[in-house]
């Protein structure tokens, strides 16, 4: 598994899309830090940027990717090594690769204003950690929606709808719920729809971490209230680990089946 | 004797049977030849042999033994797939240097590099190749192991002639030490010259098996060419209401 992702790590750090999605972030970090000057206001900024793009950037390059390298996987698939190095290895590359564009392109921002000013770093690691993740879990999905069909169009429309519904709708049907039932308890439905989404639950964990409770929001608040803020971002994190691991089991197991 | 044994290999996708109970040996030292049209089931069976394709019903023996979900008994062969498409930023050295370390078997590159003339662009990117190129760095990463079974699928694809007659008479130096090479093509005039023995599907089944001198015999003709046109002809009539 290492050795694949080791080559697909080599591949993806001289990818121009790589660079370009390092310096995005170099820019917006140093354009917010410094222009905003207020801390906890910019690492909302950033939250809101990395929980919508770290997600869409995953899938777009997880399905991206499986699909042009399709025609080298069968090369790799003709070497003495199980199926699930291959796609296990695949999968650590890119995420890895991704992970590094972001650590590298807030980090040295952060670290800037780290030395300039006083700032609590606590939160922008755990920032880039939740970055890291979910990088990774929506490279997984992508990596799985190209293992279910050979169809690229298919591929890519599927991995685009499941961020789409993750980061955007299920925010909007869960909302409207809400309001349409505001009548009966729906703390613990709060509370499950909440742990179903990792990219709510990065938003819940880095919140309640920051103590902002007028950013909480109603998600927030139930944890708060029902798991208080230790146990509320442990079972978050939790969660967040079994999102991580599903894909992992979803990739071993279609990888096993499949013909190539 | 048999290096590689199908037996009754069948595979379905979707609606479409591909495999119908193939039954076939390949011979040990011998340069063997899968033909036939395009969709007649060549590149499914050998992708059975290699793993990636996993058979529905039947047995693939290597060695005497079932492959079938195993992995380790790929370090006694070698690929070289039909279209040579690598990493795009990996460069040509690169890519030579990967495939052993992802093997774990030591390679010999050197020789080869030199024969097909690839140490002139050794430092370039695989995207900044062209088909040939490719296909030169393809082969290279097939011959530079000492592998007792090599499988090449289509090897002349975009070669130049020079190249092509390196590859002819490197096929014959391997089957000369021992090796086992299956290999397929479309241009008969090859096959013709490098095949020893010849296996020709159609529409999932076999249709002939045996030497080339059999298929001569066996259809009148005096080519490889007309032979597989002859046996084409056949299965159509065979296959047209009278």
């Amino acid at each position: 598994m290492n050795r694949i992702a080791a080559y697909v790590i080599r591949d993806l750090l001289r990818s121009r899309w790589t660079i370009a999605y390092l310096l995005f972030y170099l820019i917006v970090g140093y354009a917010v830090l410094f222009l905003s000057g207020d801390i906890s206001r910019s690492l909302v900024t950033f939250l809101q940027i990395v929980l919508i793009l770290t997600p869409l950037i995953g899938s777009i390059f997880g399905v991206m990717y499986y699909y042009t390298s399709r025609d080298f996987m069968e090369l790799l698939l003709a070497q003495p090594m199980p199926r699930r190095s291959i796609f296990l290895g695949q999968w650590m590359g890119v995420g890895v690769s991704l992970g590094f564009s972001l650590l590298v392109g807030l980090g040295i921002p952060f670290l800037t204003y780290g030395a300039l000013y006083e700032a609590d770093k606590g939160p922008f690691i755990l920032l880039l950690a939740l970055g890291v993740a979910l990088g990774f879990i929506f490279t997984g999905i992508a990596l799985i929606t190209g293992l279910i069909t050979d169809n690229r169009i298919k591929g890519f429309g599927a991995s685009l709808m499941i961020w789409l519904l993750l980061a955007v709708i299920y925010d909007g049907i869960f909302l409207i719920l809400l309001m349409q039932f505001r009548d009966y308890p729906l703390e613990k439905f709060a509370l499950i729809a909440t742990l179903l989404n990792p990219i709510d639950l990065s938003r819940v964990i880095l919140l309640l971490q920051l103590d902002i409770s007028a950013l909480l929001g109603y998600t927030g608040a139930v944890f708060q209230q029902f798991l208080g803020t230790q146990t509320g971002v442990l079972v978050a994190a939790g969660m967040l680990t079994l999102w991580l691991l599903l894909p992992a089991a979803l990739i071993r197991r279609l990888a096993r089946k499949r013909d190539f | 004797m048999a290096l590689v044994r199908f037996h009754h290999i069948h595979k379905r996708f979707g609606p479409l049977e591909v495999l119908r109970g193939i039954s076939v040996d390949i011979l040990e030292g011998q340069r063997t030849a899968i033909l036939g049209p395009n969709g007649s089931g060549k590149t499914t069976l050998i992708k059975t042999l290699l793993g990636m394709v996993i058979p529905d019903r039947g047995e693939v023996l290597f060695k005497g033994q079932s492959v079938i979900g195993k992995y380790l008994y790929r370090q006694e062969m070698v690929y070289m797939p039909q279209i040579a498409i690598f990493p795009h930023n990996l460069t040509v050295k690169e890519l030579i240097a990967l495939v052993p370390r992802l093997r774990r078997q030591p390679a010999h590159p050197d020789p080869l590099i030199e024969r097909f003339e690839v140490h002139h662009f050794l430092e370039k990117r695989m995207n900044e190749l062209s088909g040939g190129m490719k296909q030169k760095v393809n082969l290279v990463l097939a011959f530079m192991f000492d592998v007792p079974l090599l499988i090449l699928d289509e090897p002349t694809n975009g070669l130049d002639p020079i190249a092509t007659i390196e590859l002819k008479k490197l096929m014959e130096e391997e089957t000369h030490k021992g090796k086992t090479i299956i290999f397929s093509s479309h241009l008969m005039e090859f096959v013709q010259h490098m095949a020893q023995r010849i296996v020709f599907l159609l529409e999932g089944h076999i249709y002939f098996e045996g030497t080339i001198e059999a298929l001569l015999h066996s259809t009148e003709t005096a080519s490889v060419e007309a032979a597989v046109a002859q046996l084409m002809k056949q299965s159509h009539a065979q296959t047209q209401p009278a």
